[in-house]
C-alpha cells in the first residue's frame, strides 16, 4: 500500500509553522530516510503520519483513502525512548501482547528471550525493551512502519541486530518504511532514497 | 599528567529481586580508567554496561543503595564524598544524559547563566549559545518549548560556561543533527586543548572517533579494552578484544554485521570472561576465570587470547 | 549461573521490617475495633462504689466520677473513632477519585470547575468547613460523617488529577490508542493500575486527619452526641475534673488517640515508600 501526504502543515497553537505544503508519496516496499535540521518538525511529521497528531492543514492517505482513526492503526510509529513507550507497571508479556500476539518466529528473529517475558520494564535494558516495541508494532494490520530515531540510544551491535530483523520483515511483507535518523551512515545503509524536509517545505 | 584516575572501581547495589528478596548485584567490577590532562577519553559500550554509573561514581551522586569500592583520584588526591561535593559543578562538571535535568520552570538562558562561575554570565551564555547554533530568542524559552536537540545543546552550554577542569559528558549527542554534533565535539576538543580533560560517555563510536584520543570499550560493567583512536580502522584488525572488533564491524559504515545474543544482566554474569558466551574465539579456559587487564601494543586488553 | 550474592534468607531487610510492623499495626487496630464492639457494656455502667479511682491493675486507665471504667470507655471511643474515620476516609477518597478523574478526562471546563472547588476547600481551614457542614446537617453522627467526607478530599483529588493527566499524556497510552484500544480499556488497564497505590496511600493518610477532626468537632460539642462513648466526648468531659487532680481522665484517652493516629500515619508512610519506585531498593 502506498502512503501519501497531501499539503500537510503543522504548528502548535500560537507558534510559527513547523512545516507547510509538505507532499510526499512512499510506495510499498520502499524505505525512505527523512532528514531535517533539529527543530524542523521531523517528529511532528512522523506523528501525523502515524495518527498521533492531527495536521493543521492537509491530509494523509493510505492507498488513496483517509485512514480510519479507530482500531489498529496501519501506520505504526516506533519511538526513540523505549522506556517511555511501555507502561512501567506492566510485565513484559502484557506489553508484548497488547495489540496482537506475535508468533515465536518473530520473537526469535528479534532475539526476544523467553525469560524476559516475566520481567518488569525497569529490569530490561533499552535495547531489550526496544525489541519488544518493534515486535508490538509489527502486527498483521501494519502496512507501514516509521522509525523515529529507533536505534539512536542503542549500541552498534544491538542496532545492527534490530535493523536486520526489521529489514527482513519489511521485505517479506512488502511494507513501506520511513527512517528518521541523524546518523547519516545508517540512513545510507538502509534507505532507497532520502527526503530532506527543509527542501520540500515552506516555513511561513 | 593524569587529572582523574579510577582504580579498581566496583559498584554494587542491594536490590529487591522479587517482592521481598534482596540481592547484591555487582554492576561495575574491577574498573580502571585514567584521564590525562588535555585528553579526550571516549567511553563506549552498550547501554547497561555501566557507563553512566562510572560518571555518577566520579561525581559522587550514586543512589543511596549503591555500595562502592576502589579509589577515585582527582589531581592525585583521593576523593571523599565531601570533596566530591565541592568539586561537583565547579572543577568537575557533568552533562547529564537526560534532558529532564533542566528546571522546567526556569527560562533556559537563566539556567545556563547560573552555572557561570567567573566572567559576565550573560556574555558567556550568549557566546556559547551562538557557538551551538541556538538562536537568539532561545534563551527566553522554557524547556518544554525546546526540541530534543535544543534541550541537549542547552545542557551542553551549562557545562561549557562553568569553567570546569573536567567535563564528563553522558551521551551528549543522540538526537542532534550532524552539524550540531560536529560543533559540540569541536568545543570539547578546544576545551581539552586548553589543558582540561573530557570524558565522553557515548555509544556513538563514530562521533567519538572524530575527536577522542583514546577509547575505552565497556561491556557488562568493566573495560574490555582501552585503545588509541587510530586502532579503529579497516576491519578492526588493530583492535585487541573480540568485543571491540564486533562492535566496530556492526557499525553501518563497516559491516553492519550483528553478532547474536545480548549483554548479560548483572544478576546473571558468566563466571569467566564476561564476553565468553558470545565470543567467536572463546575456549573452555575463557569460562574459568575473569581475565585481568593487561598491557598490549600501546593499549590495554582484558582477554587471554590476543597477543 | 547466578553470580549475585544471595543475602542470608533469615536476615530481615528493611522491607521485611516494614511489613512486619505494618501487620502488627493492622492487628492492633483490628483489636481496638473488635474490643470496642464486643466489650461488655456493663463495664461502663455507672458504679458509684468505684468512682474516681486512680489507674490500677483492675482499672488500667482508672475510673471517672460515675465509676465507669476508663479503659473500656477509651477502647470504645477509639473503636467508634476508627469506624467514623473509616466511613469518612472512604467517602473522601471516593469523592477525590471521582473529581480527580473528571478534572483530568472531561475537558477544560470540568477541570476548571474542579480545580476551583479544590482551591475553595483548601483555602478554608478543614475544621471551619467541617463545623459549618456538621452544624448545617444538624450535628450528630450523620452531620459529622458527611462533614468529614465533604472536607477531606481536596488534596487527594489534586494528586489523582495530576496522576491521571500524566498517564494519559504518556507515550505508552498514545501507542495503546494507535493499537486500537478504547478509552475504557485504557482507563482500566493503563490508568487504574497507576491510581490504585495513590488511592490506598491517600486513603490511609486521610485516616488520621479524619479521626483527629472528628474528635475535635466532638470535643467542642458539635459532633457526636454526648451519650456516645466518643474520645472527643471523654476529653471534653474530663476537662472539668482535671483541676481536681484526676489527670488519668484525659491523659490515657488522649495518649491512646495520639497513638492510633500515629500508627495510621506511619503505616500510610511506609506503604508510600514501598510503592515508590524511586525508593524501591532502600
Amino acid at each position: 500500500m502506498k502512503i501519501e501526504a497531501k499539503n500537510l502543515g503543522f504548528r502548535y497553537d500560537g507558534y510559527p509553522w513547523l512545516f507547510r505544503n509538505v507532499d510526499l508519496t512512499i510506495q510499498p516496499g520502499e524505505i525512505v530516510g527523512l532528514k531535517a535540521p533539529s527543530g524542523y518538525g521531523k517528529t511532528s511529521l512522523c506523528k501525523i503520519l502515524a495518527g498521533y497528531e492531527k495536521p493543521v492543514e492537509g491530509e494523509v492517505l493510505l492507498n488513496g483513502e483517509p485512514i480510519n482513526s479507530k482500531g489498529f492503526h496501519p501506520v505504526q510509529l516506533i519511538f526513540q525512548h523505549p522506556e517511555k513507550a511501555v507502561n512501567p507497571r506492566w510485565k513484559m508479556d502484557k506489553v508484548l501482547n497488547e495489540g496482537w500476539r506475535p508468533d515465536q518466529s518473530l520473537l526469535d528473529l528479534l532475539g526476544i528471550e523467553k525469560e524476559w517475558m516475566t520481567r518488569w520494564p525497569n529490569e530490561l535494558s533499552g535495547g531489550e525493551l526496544q525489541r519488544f516495541c518493534v515486535a508490538r508494532a509489527l502486527g498483521p494490520d501494519t502496512k507501514f512502519l516509521i522509525a523515529d530515531e529507533m536505534t539512536t540510544m542503542l549500541d552498534a551491535i544491538t542496532q545492527a541486530q534490530i535493523w536486520h530483523a526489521v529489514l527482513e520483515i519489511v521485505r517479506e511483507r512488502n511494507m513501506g518504511m520511513i527512517v528518521v535518523s541523524h546518523e547519516e551512515k545508517l540512513v545510507q545503509r538502509l534507505c532507497h532514497r532520502v527526503i530532506n524536509l527543509d527542501e520540500i517545505t515552506s516555513r511561513m | 599528567m593524569p587529572i582523574l584516575e579510577v582504580e579498581d572501581l566496583s559498584i554494587s547495589f542491594k536490590q529487591y529481586t522479587s517482592k521481598w528478596q534482596q540481592e547484591t548485584l555487582t554492576v561495575i567490577s574491577g574498573l580502571d580508567v585514567v584521564l590525562e590532562e588535555g585528553e579526550i577519553l571516549a567511553v563506549v559500550g552498550a547501554s547497561g554496561s555501566g557507563k553512566s554509573l562510572l560518571a555518577h561514581a566520579i561525581l559522587g551522586i550514586l543512589p543511596g543503595n549503591a555500595i562502592q569500592s576502589g579509589t577515585i583520584k582527582y589531581k592525585g588526591e583521593t576523593l571523599t564524598s565531601a570533596r566530591q561535593e565541592e568539586l561537583r559543578g565547579s572543577e568537575i562538571s557533568l552533562i547529564p544524559q537526560s534532558v529532564n535535568y533542566l528546571d522546567p520552570l526556569m527560562r533556559v538562558g537563566k539556567q545556563v547563566r547560573a552555572s557561570a562561575k567567573s566572567g559576565d554570565p550573560v556574555t558567556l551564555q550568549r557566546d556559547v549559545f551562538e557557538q551551538l547554533h541556538l538562536q537568539e530568542g532561545v534563551e527566553n524559552l522554557y524547556p518544554f518549548q525546546l526540541s530534543g536537540g535544543m534541550a541537549r545543546r542547552t545542557l551542553l552550554s551549562t557545562a561549557m560556561v562553568s569553567g570546569a577542569k573536567v567535563i564528563i559528558a553522558d551521551e551528549p549527542t543522540p538526537g542532534l543533527d550532524p552539524v550540531v554534533i560536529k560543533e559540540a565535539l569541536k568545543n570539547f576538543r578546544a576545551f581539552a586543548d586548553q589543558g582540561c580533560a573530557v570524558m565522553l560517555i557515548t555509544h556513538d563510536i563514530e562521533s567519538a572517533l572524530t575527536i577522542a584520543d583514546k577509547i575505552a570499550v565497556f561491556y557488562a560493567g568493566t573495560t574490555m579494552e582501552i585503545a588509541p583512536v587510530e586502532n579503529f580502522k579497516g576491519k578492526g584488525e588493530a583492535l585487541r578484544h573480540p568485543y571491540s572488533k564486533a562492535l566496530w564491524n556492526a557499525l553501518p559504515q563497516n559491516g553492519f554485521t550483528p553478532i547474536p545474543g545480548s549483554q548479560p544482566q548483572s544478576n546473571a554474569l558468566p563466571p569467566g570472561c564476561l564476553f565468553a558466551p558470545r565470543c567467536p574465539i572463546a575456549t573452555p579456559a575463557c569460562g574459568e576465570a575473569r581475565p585481568e587487564m593487561r598491557e598490549l601494543r600501546d593499549g590495554k586488553v582484558r582477554c587471554i587470547h590476543e597477543d | 549461573m547466578r553470580q549475585a550474592i544471595q543475602t542470608d534468607r533469615l536476615a530481615l531487610n528493611r522491607r521485611h521490617w516494614m511489613i512486619f510492623f505494618t501487620i502488627f499495626a493492622a492487628v492492633f487496630l483490628a483489636l481496638v475495633v473488635i474490643g470496642g464492639t464486643f466489650l461488655n457494656p456493663e463495664r461502663i455502667a455507672t458504679n458509684f462504689q468505684e468512682k474516681n479511682l486512680a489507674p490500677s491493675l483492675h482499672h488500667l486507665f482508672g475510673t471517672d466520677w460515675l465509676g465507669r471504667d476508663m479503659f473500656s470507655r477509651t477502647v470504645m471511643g477509639l473503636s467508634l473513632s476508627i469506624k467514623v474515620g473509616l466511613i469518612g476516609a472512604i467517602g473522601s477518597t471516593f469523592i477525590a477519585v471521582s473529581l480527580g478523574m473528571i478534572a483530568a478526562t472531561m475537558g477544560k471546563a470540568a477541570d476548571r470547575i474542579v480545580s476551583w472547588l479544590i482551591d475553595l476547600f483548601l483555602s478554608v481551614p478543614h475544621l471551619v468547613a467541617l463545623i459549618l457542614i456538621a452544624f448545617t446537617l444538624g450535628g450528630g453522627f450523620k452531620g459529622v460523617v458527611f462533614g468529614l467526607m465533604l472536607t477531606h478530599w481536596p488534596s487527594l483529588a489534586r494528586v489523582i488529577r495530576a496522576e491521571v493527566m500524566q498517564v494519559r499524556s504518556s507515550e505508552y497510552v498514545k501507542i495503546s490508542k494507535r493499537m486500537g484500544k478504547s478509552s475504557v480499556w485504557i482507563a482500566a488497564h493503563h490508568i487504574f493500575p497507576h491510581l490504585l497505590p495513590q488511592m490506598i496511600i491517600g486513603f490511609l493518610l486521610l485516616f488520621p486527619h479524619v479521626i483527629l477532626h472528628e474528635a475535635a468537632v466532638t470535643f467542642i460539642g458539635l459532633g457526636l452526641s454526648p451519650h456516645e462513648p466518643a474520645i472527643g466526648v471523654i476529653l471534653s468531659e474530663s476537662m472539668k475534673y482535671l483541676s481536681s487532680g484526676m489527670w488519668w481522665l484525659a491523659f490515657f484517652p488522649g495518649l491512646s488517640l495520639l497513638l492510633i493516629v500515629r500508627i495510621f500515619d506511619w503505616v500510610g508512610e511506609n506503604i508510600r515508600i514501598l510503592a515508590d519506585p524511586t525508593k524501591a531498593h532502600e
